[in-house]
């Protein structure tokens, strides 16, 4: 697997450069910056860089600094000297250039607040990602590793447990958002003398590796977590799902479960109490639909992975019917710290209705691909021009899709609303699992939900005939579209396959399958009418004709 | 790896399969992926031994042949059908699709001669397409065996696969 090259400075700063702090001199003043870092020798420590459209109109031009996030302004290049010796060389904070809080505008205001949050000091869930050994447990445990576990094996009841969690306010990070305290507490209650845990590493939704990253580079942050989650609702055996693909996190945290057991954090009377919990790796064997919980649960079982019908739910009726725990590895990779130090102390981060952090994967027309964690709330402009550092060769940022099911497209105009569970919901977008695919100008959104569906088509498990039949008709509606031998009618036919497909899927794969041609139609219909009915594809992407058979894409499996 | 393809050979496979995964049904999948790796693929021999020694002592249930072959058509990871020596397998998934997958998708069955699905006559490739393989940062991406190749551009593509026999 190759690693994403991680950029992490010491220090951030950003200078505003709209067309306003043009102007006002922006970019001398970031030349005079350049040149006072270099001469500081800093070029090393600190990493310079622009952003646009700030919003604060009598404050131009703006210097943020991150980590603490003060925000000068406006700035002269003539002060740049004092900036670059004062503040990133001594360390020490400008106060009188500092603009007053209530000056600042919207954005900007907010970005102030969150104190410390760029770029890599909010690490929760990657904290120990790249600094310690993932193979030594000895590293693990010098960085707090298994102080959670200890803690709450001699200090905390399993409901005292889940209070801290319900307090933190942790939602599940794979995608849907349910409150995590909920979800153990709801299995907790259930009577049962068997339950099991079971941490869903199936990761296939299209652009999502967060959970490969931290089971590649935190193995036993997961291990500490389920034992955690198996205490909390009275359980004494787990699994953990790992796709196929996914070799080396399977090696790595199989090495993590021999570690553990080794020293007596896994297997019987654990840290000499009464609670005995085994962990299972179960592999996946290449079925995206296994994602969802039910389905896992039957592969698990020796079945096709074929999702069942709900109710009743895993919590009462999971593995082999008994009551189960599923979670994602990112919502259990933040269970730890939140035990080690508090829910109030998570409640912190992130915005009062989605506390914490959030790792996203952010890849596509940008200029630096990879993964962040940064707290709930940012923006997808600031993903773009901080995090990505910018559309790659300057091209116009055109839709962001957040990956696979349960994501949707997000078109430029949306593109300041706060990335979190509840301010997403409200413009109607959805989060997903946290992958950002950034699209310029050049890509054809036809073309692109073309793709998306050709997936979903692939993908689909065949079980239920909404999503199999809906998810291939619409594949083929959508690629006569690009082939120009659509009429205006197809559109109206693509809304109605959506509409059956969410209402009558069995599961989340046929009812999300739809939301990318939605999205399409409500943000780009004029770009879909101008394939239709003036047999021209915008971009150019679209052949606009039959092509030979030979070059189409992959057949389905089943020869439906 | 050195299965044999005689009678004699499934049933050992089977065996030491079984042996190393147990008999209960949260086994066969891990079961049919070690005769999978072993060979490349699933001979519909092997798996008619895999059934035998899984019925073996009799128990409570019966593990049917047909169950067998709906999971092995089910998981992508499996395959019914022999294969190449070597598997390409590209990533068609939207993240590389944006970032130039299409150009190298086309390069590719030029190249190789061949399209989805497809092994060449010699039994050298074949030739796989896949959903996302999670290393989105890197795309486009094709993985040739257990070989992840990352920023793969049509120019490049000649120089990968001559790095095969």
């Amino acid at each position: 697997m190759m690693e994403v090259k991680v950029i992490n400075k010491r220090a951030l700063v950003l200078v505003s450069d709209d067309s306003e702090s043009r102007r006002l001199g922006s970019q001398e003043l970031l030349q005079a910056l350049r040149t006072e870092i270099d001469r500081c020798g800093l070029a090393n420590e600190v990493d310079l860089n622009t952003i646009v459209d700030v919003g604060a109109k009598n404050l131009l031009p703006l210097v943020i600094i991150y980590p603490e996030a003060v925000v000068y302004g406006p700035v002269h290049p003539a002060d740049a000297g004092r900036i670059v010796k004062e503040h990133l060389s001594q360390g020490r904070v400008i106060e009188e250039m500092i603009v007053p809080k209530h000056q600042l505008t919207g954005r900007i205001a907010w970005l102030a607040a969150r104190s410390g949050a760029l770029p890599a000091a909010q690490r929760i869930v990657l904290e120990r990602a790249g600094r310690i050994d993932p193979e030594s447990i000895e590293d693990y445990i010098i960085y707090d590793g298994y102080q959670a576990l200890t803690k709450a094996l001699t200090q905390m009841t399993p409901a005292q447990v889940i209070e801290e969690l319900t307090i933190s306010g942790l939602q599940g990070r794979g995608g849907a958002g349910f409150p995590t305290g909920k979800k153990w507490e709801i299995v907790a209650s259930t009577s049962g003398s068997k339950k099991y845990v079971i941490c869903n590493a199936d990761e296939s939704e299209p652009g999502t590796y967060k959970d490969r990253v931290i089971l590649e580079s935190d193995p036993h942050s997961i291990v500490e977590a389920m034992a955690l989650a198996a205490y909390a609702i009275g359980a004494d055996e787990g699994f953990i799902y790992i796709r196929g693909e996914y070799q080396l996190a399977q090696q790595r945290f199989q090495k993590a479960i021999e570690q553990a057991q080794a020293l007596g954090l896994l297997g019987e009377h654990i840290l000499g109490t009464d609670f005995s919990f085994h962990l299972h790796i179960h592999s996946g064997a290449g079925a995206y639909v296994c994602g969802e919980e039910t389905a896992l649960i039957e592969s698990i079982e020796g079945k096709r992975g074929e999702p069942r019908s709900r109710p009743p739910y895993p919590t009462t009726h999971g593995l082999w019917g008994c009551p189960t725990l599923v979670n994602n590895v990112e919502t259990l990779a933040n269970v730890p710290p939140i035990l080690r130090r508090s829910g109030e102390w998570y409640k912190k981060f992130g915005t009062p209705s989605s506390p914490g952090t959030k790792v996203y994967t952010i890849f596509g027309n940008v200029n630096l691909t990879g993964v962040f964690e940064v707290p709930m709330g940012i923006t997808l402009r600031e993903a773009i021009s901080i995090y990505a550092k910018g559309m790659k060769n300057g091209a116009a940022f055109k839709l962001a899709q957040t990956g696979g099911s349960s994501g949707s497209l997000i078109p430029a105009s949306l593109q300041d609303t706060p990335l979190d569970f509840a301010a997403t919901r409200k413009a109607g977008v959805s989060l997903g699992s946290g992958a950002l695919l950034i699209a310029d100008e050049n890509t054809c959104v036809v073309d692109l939900v073309k793709v998306l569906l050709n997936f979903f088509r692939f993908e689909s498990c065949g079980k239920c005939t909404p999503c199999r039949i809906g998810t291939q008709r619409s594949y083929e509606i959508l690629t006569r579209i690009t082939q120009g031998q659509a009429e205006l009618d197809a559109l109206d036919e693509l809304l109605k396959l959506a509409d059956q497909m969410v209402r009558l899927s069995n599961c989340g794969l046929g009812q999300t399958a739809a939301v990318p041609i939605r999205d399409m139609l409500k943000h780009f219909r004029t770009e879909v009418e101008a394939h239709i009915q003036l047999g021209v594809c915008p971009t150019g992407v679209c052949p606009m004709r039959v092509e030979a058979p030979a070059a189409e894409e992959m057949q389905p499996l089943a020869s439906a | 790896m050195s299965a044999h393809t005689t009678d004699n050979g499934y049933k050992e496979m089977a065996r030491l399969a079984i042996e190393k995964h147990g008999t209960s049904p949260d086994a066969l999948i891990p079961i049919l992926l070690e005769v999978n790796q072993e060979y490349g693929y699933i001979p519909v021999k092997a798996l008619t031994e895999i059934k035998k020694h899984l019925n073996a002592p009799v128990g409570d249930r019966l593990i049917q042949e047909g169950h067998l072959f709906s999971l092995a058509s089910f998981y992508h990871m499996l395959s019914l059908k022999a294969r190449g020596r070597h598997i390409v397998l590209f990533c068609e998934s939207a993240p590389c699709h944006v970032t130039g997958g299409r150009a190298v998708w086309q390069a590719l069955q030029e190249q190789l001669s061949l399209s989805a699905g497809e092994t060449s006559p010699d039994g050298k490739w074949s030739l796989v397409t896949t959903s996302c393989l999670g290393a989105c940062g890197v795309g486009p991406v094709v993985v040739i065996d257990e070989d992840m190749y990352g920023n793969v551009t049509p120019e490049r593509l000649p120089e990968i696969l001559s790095r095969y026999e």
